[in-house]
């Protein structure tokens, strides 16, 4: 009998219900999901309670700081604490709630980890120039069908192909 | 008649509760989907397994068709969606450095937080890499400020870019969506399994 934890849904489900979702957020707010976003006010967050001078100073936080709003009282702040929420439920509910590092046999658990924190850097660092990530500028992006949806839908993918050989060792 | 709070028929301060309760869905449906797993996501670049293009392409389409068809019927103010800006460049470079950080670290930033919220210590150290991530950007951020607002098209969509109807593009991106998942399912029969 198959493990009940290694069991997922079909993906055309899925697919349809995370679309589902994704119309129902442009229906009730006019604009669509996103995760990355959320990631950056943390950071906005931290930089100005820990040196506020030079968060206000700075080119790039003082774009999202204002005297009459908290810089975390954002929606997607709140959209990523539901994501927790939601993700902590769906996994208790299959059985897979385990603090684990998840790695191929091939490669150590400290290997894996390594290199999660250098792919979070990258990710953090392009989904500023690309204004969002995966969720906020491919999917939500695509839904739309605007034209920056699509430039970073094809850029984020072709180059994880592009770049898939060098890490294989990682993987497969 | 929506977008709902946009428009004033739902008080904007329901907003924050509107961003938990769908949150709360969204991270349903991708831990559902098996998203909070790095093999899993990875399997799409090695061809083991292609659940990430499958729900990915379905949801987009979905959405897609779903925000057209509402227009159609009046249902929606489509002036009032938010179409995300075309700065080219930026998020041509942008996109390469996420595939990159993607294929390092076999999480993006909704899927890091799915994992770590199941207790994958991998996706906790992506979801925290990814803030020291955007705090270098920031630092940086006066050296590459010109190049970040270059290539600004506006708040187009690929149909308009294009000048075809958003009919044809519909049906050519359904078209394209069938055709990755019918040869996502051969070239997936042809590669060995992996077992994760």
């Amino acid at each position: 009998m198959k493990d009940k934890s290694k069991i997922y849904w079909n993906p055309y489900f899925g697919g349809v219900m995370l679309g589902l979702l994704l119309l129902a957020t442009f229906y009730i707010t006019g604009r669509g999901l996103g995760a990355s976003g959320a990631t950056k006010s943390a950071v906005v967050a931290i930089t100005d309670k820990v040196a506020p001078e030079f968060a206000q100073k700075s080119a790039y936080y003082s774009k999202f700081l204002s005297d009459d709003n908290h810089p975390l009282n954002q929606w997607l702040v709140f959209e990523v604490i539901g994501i927790f929420a939601g993700a902590l439920l769906s996994g208790a509910l299959s059985g897979r709630l385990k603090f684990k590092t998840e790695h191929s046999p091939k490669i150590t658990s400290g290997r894996r980890l390594l290199f999660a924190a250098l792919g979070g850097i990258a990710f953090g660092i392009g989904s500023q120039f690309g204004r969002g990530c995966t969720s906020g500028a491919a999917l939500s992006g695509m839904a739309t069908l605007a034209l920056g949806g699509f430039i970073a839908m094809l850029a984020i993918f072709g180059s994880a192909y592009a770049f898939a050989y060098f890490f294989r060792k990682n993987w497969i | 008649m929506g977008p709902l709070i946009p428009l004033d028929i739902i008080d904007s301060s329901w907003n924050n509760v509107f961003a938990i309760l769908i949150g709360i869905l969204f991270g349903f449906i991708l831990e559902s989907s098996g998203f909070s797993s790095s093999r899993k996501l990875a399997g799409v670049f090695y061809g083991y397994d292609f659940t990430v293009l499958k729900v990915f392409f379905t949801a987009a389409i979905t959405a897609a068709i779903g925000i057209n068809y509402f227009h159609f019927l009046g249902w929606i103010d489509i002036s009032l969606i938010y179409v995300n800006p075309a700065y080219v460049l930026p998020t041509i470079v942008g996109g390469i450095i996420m595939g990159l950080g993607f294929i390092m670290g076999g999480y993006c930033p909704g899927t890091s937080f799915c994992g770590a919220a199941i207790g994958k210590i991998d996706a906790i150290v992506f979801s925290v890499a990814m803030g020291v991530g955007i705090f270098l950007f920031a630092q940086f951020y006066p050296l590459f400020e010109n190049f970040y607002n270059s290539t600004y098209l506006g708040n187009i969509t690929v149909n308009e870019a294009l000048g075809i109807p958003v009919s044809l593009f519909m049906i050519v991106l359904i078209v394209v969506a069938l055709a990755a998942f019918y040869v996502a399912d051969m070239v997936q029969k042809k590669v060995k399994k992996v077992d994760y």
